[in-house]
């Protein structure tokens, strides 16, 4: 009994140490405030436990957790945003749907080729047929597509969305989200664990390329706004009121998703995953397919980070391409998971709560001390700052962020609060 | 006879310029993950910070290139090749090394790597501001144009100084390697410790020395393809996480671990690009009195549009995972 209380002790102070953080700040700043932060609080806590998932539990690197964020806000944006009535009763609508039903025919052709019985045993032949189709698919597709484009951007604007229920454009942004994480885990999770990392951070800058530049599709630069709520909006029953229903939305979620990692933890499958990750050689000798749990892990945790990041976005109410950057969008969902506790989920909940309080208060925090560092260089030596002093001073959370991950990695790799290795 | 010097101009040239960069940065790449085996995340921002030093000596002696008649940045490569692989020398002391020796995984490296990343990123971004900057603020930039002796040229050939400098630095630096690699100590040595770090360090083999030669390696070619592209166009903050893709790619494409397929995936990579921004349509445009009526000329025909110029590298890197994943040359899978 002793021993479980101090086992539980430290946990206890850090909780505390968070409850006290957190009435710190709606006492300083207002509970409008607070209760925003508190939110987004939540989503990012989504986002990592997908992230705790496929790290903690499986020791997946995914260094494009921006890519999956983005993609699944943008179908979230396209499921739920008020449809586009001047796009549907253009031209263009019908023109698109040509497009699309060319591509459906390319790839109907590319994958007849692909299984077609006459060629199986040619493989050359094959391979050289499918590339032909691909690579005619590919060309016939942008060359068509291009005025189309054209026409809507200058015509509609961009083309809208379907103006569904907000939770089903969350539901879809994650299966989104999960069907890219299959297609990047079908490829690289047979390899070396760093072709993972490599091949994610490419997506996530790939998308978030296409979702800049498509203009028809996302408005691009010129943003999508107000994107509709789950609750009602601050417009309707105020900021408190409204962000707490939110919350309490997100809450839910969260509630749910945890209990259910709770039990697949110690569950037989979230052993065998471990197994996996601490051992593969032996886990892959007892018969366990060990890409194939992988794949599960990889999808489940993509799933969970594009629930997340929709929920962070509507949350935002404003769909901003540019708006995703690695720093905030993967590096700082890496440092809550691994400062927490990697591969627990209560260590997750906790380190989103603190490093999300920190990098809020870290802005005013460095702007201050770079005020200070600026007067005294006036007076002491009469030194007078760049122009975008205040930019570059910003700058110095980004060096914070990785210090903080290689310091954690080197001191504390287990984090703050370690996983609990269970003898059985 | 224009639009043979228009490709020339648009796809070889610039295709070589940037392979070159993409080949020496994919030559450290390949050997940090032949000897140490990881994927060195923060080789773009070694290649940036290598690029400000060389920015910060030219700001500093602006007037030392004319005395050599050599763009400044350049005369001051050495400097800051030396300056940036003792900086790679003293991150790996301090932030890797501690990891090795805890013998964490190859994916705790990588994250260390991510998190040297964003510091150097922030702390050239603090010093550096993020603006762009030219080197060619106090001289003027020589751009030589080759007339061709053909009657019906009217365009001409352009090359820049930096161009022809980059190419005749990776020249040198390829026969470097190769000198290093195959007639050194320290290259046998670290040739042995790629195939097999065990039997190496039974066979009494100095694993510390060899890192360390790696690092300073991969740190001042890093530190000269950054200034030489810098000097070839502009100096961005940003410049690394732009070129970490294509870089990454070179040295999966030529086999991890294998500093010649580097070379080759640097230009494959480099002209895979130029070939697919082109506009192919210029080739057409001679025969567009003679073409059907239904066969529309479009004005754009370029495989890839621009702005999704990063899609190229990435495209060639699943290509080869699915159908090669050791590379062109064999590299190392595991």
């Amino acid at each position: 009994m002793n021993t479980l209380l101090t086992g539980y002790k430290k946990e206890a102070l850090i909780v505390s140490f968070c409850g006290v953080l957190i009435a710190l700040v709606f006492a300083n700043f207002g509970s409008a405030f607070g209760l925003r932060m508190l939110t987004e609080i939540a989503c990012f806590t989504i986002i990592a436990l997908g992230l705790t998932i496929q790290w903690g539990f499986a020791g997946l690197f995914n260094a494009g957790i921006m890519g999956f964020i983005a993609l699944a806000a943008f179908v979230s944006m396209l499921v739920s945003y008020p449809v586009n009535e001047a796009f549907w009763q253009s031209d263009f609508s019908s023109q698109l749907g040509w497009v699309f039903a060319k591509l459906l025919l390319g790839v109907a052709i590319i994958w007849g080729i692909n299984s077609l019985p006459t060629l199986r045993n040619r493989i050359k032949l094959r391979r050289l047929l499918v590339v032909i189709a691909i690579a005619i698919t590919y060309l016939v597709f942008m060359q068509n597509l291009a005025p189309v484009a054209r026409g809507i951007e200058t015509g509609a604007g961009f083309i809208g969305g379907f103006g569904l229920p907000v939770w089903m454009g969350w539901i879809a942004g994650g299966i989104v989200a999960g069907i890219l994480a299959w297609f990047v885990g079908h490829i690289c999770l047979g390899l070396r664990s760093d072709y993972l990392a490599i091949a994610t951070l490419g997506i996530a800058e790939i998308i978030k390329a296409v979702l800049k530049n498509a203009d028809w599709l996302t408005r691009g630069t010129l943003t999508v706004s107000p994107l509709p709520w789950p609750v009602e909006t601050p417009g309707e029953i105020g900021f408190i009121a409204s962000r707490a229903q939110y919350l309490s939305v997100t809450i839910v979620i969260i509630a749910v998703i945890f209990w259910l990692l709770q039990r697949a933890y110690s569950a037989p499958w979230g052993r065998m995953i471990r197994a996996i990750r601490d051992n593969e050689l032996s886990s892959a000798a007892m018969g366990k397919d060990v890409n194939g749990r992988r794949l599960e892990v990889f999808i489940l945790g993509s799933v969970l980070m594009g629930v997340g990041g929709a929920a962070l976005v509507t949350f935002n109410s404003i769909f901003d391409p540019s708006g995703f950057l690695p720093l905030h969008h993967t590096f700082l969902i890496w440092v809550m998971v691994i400062l927490g506790g990697a591969g627990n989920n209560t260590g997750t909940l906790i380190g989103t709560v603190i490093v999300y309080i920190v990098w809020v208060m870290s802005e005013p925090a460095t702007l201050w001390v770079f005020e200070g560092i600026k007067h005294l260089g006036l007076e002491w030596f009469a030194w007078q700052v760049p122009n975008d002093f205040d930019s570059r001073a910003l700058q110095m959370r980004v060096f914070l962020i990785g210090l903080t991950i290689t310091l954690v990695l080197r001191f504390a790799p287990s984090g703050l609060i370690p996983e609990k290795i269970r003898e059985h | 006879m224009n639009e043979i010097i228009f490709f020339i101009n648009k796809v070889l040239i610039s295709g070589a310029a940037i392979g070159s960069v993409y080949a020496m940065g994919a030559i450290g790449v390949t050997l940090i993950f032949g000897i140490l085996r990881f994927a060195h995340f923060a080789h773009g921002d070694m290649m940036t910070l290598g690029a400000f030093f060389a920015f910060a000596l030219t700001v500093m002696f602006p007037q030392a290139g004319q005395a050599i008649g050599l763009p400044t940045g350049f005369v001051m490569l050495p400097v800051a090749m030396l300056l940036t692989a003792i900086i790679a020398v003293l991150l790996d002391k301090t932030f890797y090394l501690p990891l090795r020796n805890n013998n964490v995984s190859p994916v705790v490296m990588v994250m260390a790597s991510i998190g040297v990343t964003l510091m150097l990123q922030g702390l050239i971004r603090l010093f550096g501001g993020i603006e762009a900057r030219y080197f060619f603020f106090a001289e003027r930039k020589d751009i030589f144009r080759i007339a061709l002796p053909f009657e019906d040229a009217s365009r001409k050939i352009v090359i820049t100084e930096p161009q022809i400098l980059l190419f005749l630095f990776t020249l040198f630096s390829v026969f470097a390697i190769h000198y290093i690699l195959n007639k050194t100590k320290f290259g046998k040595a670290m040739r042995a410790v790629s195939d097999n770090p065990d039997l190496a360090r039974v066979s009494g083999i100095n694993i510390q020395k060899v890192t360390i030669v790696t690092w300073l390696i991969a740190g001042s070619l890093a530190a000269a393809a950054g200034t030489l592209l810098s000097l070839d166009v502009s100096l961005k903050p940003d410049l690394s996480f732009n070129l970490l893709l294509p870089i990454f790619a070179a040295a999966i494409v030529g086999g991890v671990g294998h500093p010649y397929g580097a070379i080759v995936g640097g230009y494959v990579v480099g002209f895979a690009e130029t070939l697919s921004i082109f506009n192919w349509a210029i080739f057409l445009r001679p025969f567009r009195d003679s073409l059907p009526e239904w066969f529309e000329l479009s004005s754009n025909l370029a495989l890839v549009p621009t702005e999704y110029k990063i899609t190229v590298p990435f495209f060639i890197l699943v290509v080869i995972l699915i159908w090669r994943p050791t590379g062109l040359f064999k590299g190392k899978v595991i």
